[in-house]
């Protein structure tokens, strides 16, 4: 569990599950080593590659896979005047593969996460855990302190009523990582040597009206429930903050999964997660954003979507004019947000336009 | 000792109200930053928050001479942003005289005493020679109330060697009245143990349930982490995906609001089973062979607005915060001496629950396991008793739309309050609930007469 699994002890899977309707968004700036790693669990599937920076450097892909790759240059022509909402400089802009993916699932990793092992030292297979828990129910209503119910080996407790036992349609999986943990900066700058080491073995749903912090490093999701829901913000290069992509797209899923039924499960599977980014650098970016959570949180937990919000893409654009109304008085960046998150779903909508109107996503 | 990050957020907080609005943090030398946050190995001094100095916030130069050109630690228990104003007035005074100084905010783990623990055991079942001989590594240090089943006619057999108080049928009708024993029977005799309990902290387990042993291979010490659990901060109001931040190796993730991460008071720990694990009957009858062998090594808080089944199998609570709220109230028709036939503990946990959330309390649930074992037959209970399991189709919705008044700050008016929202929304439904809100009624009133050893408020 301290190291992660080589190319060779990751194998591949009898079955790929889903392989024509996941698309694997990998947003990059360097190069793509990491797939090889990845290959067992990865080659079958499509990839969306996003390359931010520099549109005039070539990223190399190892042979055997197949994929498509957008560069800066690529967004702005496909996207036009709307590219504005696409971040530069930010992984933020894997959003952009969400939107140009044609498939059902989409499953997103950062590209300096390798295969995980579990305590027996068996290699994870990170993207078929993440699909059993996007095709099983999720349980927000009630907690069950067996965790998810419907993992092997595992029921509802005594005391959970059976009308809640059907569960509702999961819309987004998030999973963990080993070895390098999600903190920010000043969590980062005091334990620097900190690694995550424990294995917690569950899955669980977060109960509606809860927040959490999303985190993008190793997330999937169904995107014909919630894809348009799905948008990073404006982050990196000629923005006041960074860093704070994940979890700004993951505030609004939540509040719209929250209003339209959906579910939203954390825990397995992990990645490794092996590089430590600059906590300077990570200061810098995230520095505005740790105070101004304190006055997006009380936004989102006291959000109200009316009836009428019966798409994600209504949803959306309700909680963009809500955003402009409530947080601009913060800073004047989240008028330019609001503005982008409608951008967003105009581009959505052109670019998946049988989506305009999404009904309610129905328990399964 | 965990240190926390947020001194960081109002240092730099304090940096841009002091000087010009900066835009960017490049100006603020790496080194500085460094010396602040990074903790070396060494650590020369400590002062505790408490110390008066830094609450009235006196200049450094207060401080004895030896501790100029040393390294400070300020360890504060609390956590609280006062504190952190005050350490950064005390980081201009420190550039000033030159001294490095380190800021570490860190919840010194409370040592608790063995005396503020009782273990409570309600003996459904007469031989507890084996129960207590494989607790005694765990148990034998404090001390026990063990509670007989009023309806057990056969004597008890516990082993030497422990540090208990016992008490049976004669014992309940003497303090409580005949006419109220009847609402200790079966499951329930153990909140007898909670009334009667002078400690800060219960830990009660089935008399079915054995040490379980981890993944490693190692006995859990059920006790030991149900005393961590409610000894930490619990954090209802923000979901942590690395689970309980105060745990060794763990710590809150990014996005996580600095504001929420002193987190609040746990009341109540709930573990887990392995082997048995509390299903119903019917999901225990139809995956007979079913059984628990996962351990998820968490601990979490249940979210604040998110109701739960907690499980009185294996639980541990903070008596002087919470103890009234433990009700032994929801007695079905056709109880009895198996867990499948009983829902007394749920209706209690939700109760809990909604106390919990109302007054800023925690909850948390996960570690520790024990093993339970393999006792009953399911098919036998549900024949006996099947009206649990409907019920809750009435009692969870219930607890959802309770809305406790503001006016209600104890306990004790909470659970009057919850008391009487059962009676008029679900005494018509069934005679069971009406029951119900009267026990809690009951229950208060027996709290205020022979449980309480102080009325503080809750939080």
């Amino acid at each position: 569990m301290a190291e992660p699994a080589t190319a060779r002890e990751a194998a591949a899977p009898a079955v790929a599950l889903l392989k024509d309707e996941l698309d694997i968004v990998i947003p990059t700036i360097r190069n793509l080593d990491f797939l090889e790693m990845w290959r067992p669990f990865f080659q079958p599937y499509h990839l969306i590659i996003v390359q931010d920076g520099d549109p005039s450097k070539t990223i190399k892909v190892p042979e055997g896979f197949d994929y498509e790759l957008y560069n800066r240059n690529d967004i702005n022509r496909i996207l036009g005047p709307k590219a504005s909402c696409i971040s530069f400089k930010d992984s933020a802009c894997r959003c952009f593969g969400y939107m140009v993916s044609k498939k059902k699932y989409i499953y997103t990793i950062d590209d300096d996460c390798f295969v995980a092992k579990d305590p027996s030292g068996k290699a994870i297979n990170a993207l078929e855990q993440h699909i059993k828990n996007l095709l099983s129910p999720s349980t927000p209503f009630f907690f069950n302190t067996l965790y998810d119910p419907f993992r092997e080996g595992a029921d509802f407790v005594r005391g959970y009523p059976f009308s809640l036992r059907e569960g509702v349609s999961t819309a987004v999986s998030h999973g963990l990582w080993l070895n390098i943990p999600d903190y920010d900066a000043p969590t980062q700058l005091v334990k620097p040597l900190e690694r995550n080491t424990r294995y917690v073995d569950a899955v669980l749903t977060i109960p509606k009206g809860t927040l959490f912090p999303m985190c993008g490093m190793n997330l999937a999701f169904d995107r014909e429930l919630i894809g348009p829901a799905m948008y990073f913000g404006l982050m990196g290069d000629g923005q006041p903050i960074g860093r704070y992509d994940d979890m700004w797209a993951g505030w609004c899923i939540k509040v719209i999964c929250d209003h339209l039924g959906l579910g939203v499960k954390t825990g397995l599977p992990y990645i490794y997660h092996s590089k430590a980014s600059n906590p300077f650098v990570n200061l810098r970016k995230e520095y505005k954003g740790i105070y101004w959570q304190e006055e997006i949180i009380p936004f989102f937990q006291q959000a109200v979507l009316p009836k009428d919000c019966t798409s994600v893409q209504k949803c959306y654009i309700e909680l963009a004019k809500q955003v402009k109304e409530k947080l601009s008085k913060v800073d004047p960046y989240f008028d330019k947000l609001a503005d982008a998150m409608v951008t967003w779903i105009g581009a959505w909508d052109e670019l998946n336009p049988t989506g305009a109107a999404l009904p309610n996503g129905k328990a399964k | 000792m965990r240190t926390s990050p947020s001194l960081l957020s109002l240092t730099i907080d304090s940096a841009l109200l002091n000087l010009s609005n900066i835009a960017d943090l490049s100006p603020l030398p790496d080194h500085i930053v460094l010396d602040l946050f990074l903790l070396p190995a060494r650590t020369r001094y400590f002062l505790s928050s408490r110390h008066s100095t830094f609450e009235s916030q006196l200049p450094l130069s207060f401080l004895p001479d030896v501790l100029r050109n040393s390294e400070i630690v300020l360890i504060s228990e609390t956590c609280t942003s006062l504190d952190y104003r005050v350490a950064i007035s005390c980081f201009s005074e420190a550039l000033y005289f030159g001294i490095e100084l380190l800021f570490v905010f860190g919840k010194m783990s409370l040592a608790i005493r063995d005396d503020e623990i009782d273990i409570i055991i309600g003996a459904i079942r007469s031989d507890l020679t084996s129960f207590m001989n494989e607790w005694r590594p765990m148990f034998s240090r404090f001390h026990l109330i063990i509670v007989k089943d009023p309806d057990l006619k056969e004597e008890l057999k516990i082993p030497e060697g422990f540090n208990l108080d016992v008490y049976e049928k004669s014992d309940i009708d003497r303090v409580v009245g005949s006419s109220t024993s009847v609402l200790f029977s079966g499951y329930a005799c153990r909140y007898f143990g909670y009334l009667v309990s002078r400690k800060k902290y219960i830990i009660s387990v089935d008399d079915d349930c054995l040490p379980a042993r981890d993944p490693k291979g190692f006995v859990v010490d059920a006790v030991a982490q149900h005393i961590t659990n409610l000894t930490t901060p619990a954090t209802p109001f923000f979901f942590n995906t690395l689970y309980d931040p105060f745990t060794e190796g763990a710590d809150f993730v990014r996005g996580y609001p600095f504001s929420l991460r002193s987190g609040v008071k746990c009341a109540l720990s709930c573990g887990l089973w392995l082997n048995m694990a509390d299903h119903d009957a019917p999901t225990q009858a139809l995956k007979a062979r079913q059984r628990n062998s996962r351990y998820v090594d968490a601990v979490m808080t249940v979210p604040a607005g998110s109701l739960v089944p907690i499980s009185g199998i294996n639980i541990a609570f903070d008596r002087e915060v919470v103890g009234p709220a433990l009700v032994p109230a929801l007695k079905l028709a056709g109880e009895g001496k198996f867990r499948w036939e009983t829902m007394e503990d749920i209706w209690s946990g939700l109760c809990v629950k909604v106390v919990c959330d109302h007054l800023g309390l925690g909850v948390k649930t996960g570690l520790p396991y024990v093993w339970r074992t393999d006792r009953g037959d399911p098919i036998a209970s549900l024949k006996k008793e099947w009206e649990g399991v409907k019920l809750m189709e009435e009692v969870v919705p219930f607890f959802q739309s309770v809305r406790l008044p503001r006016e209600a700050t104890t306990v004790e008016d909470c659970v009057v309050e919850v008391a009487k929202a059962a009676k008029e929304r679900l005494g018509s439904t069934d005679p069971v609930f009406a029951r119900a809100a009267k026990a809690m009624l009951d229950w208060v009133n027996l709290w205020k007469s022979v449980g309480s050893i102080s009325s503080s408020p809750a939080v």
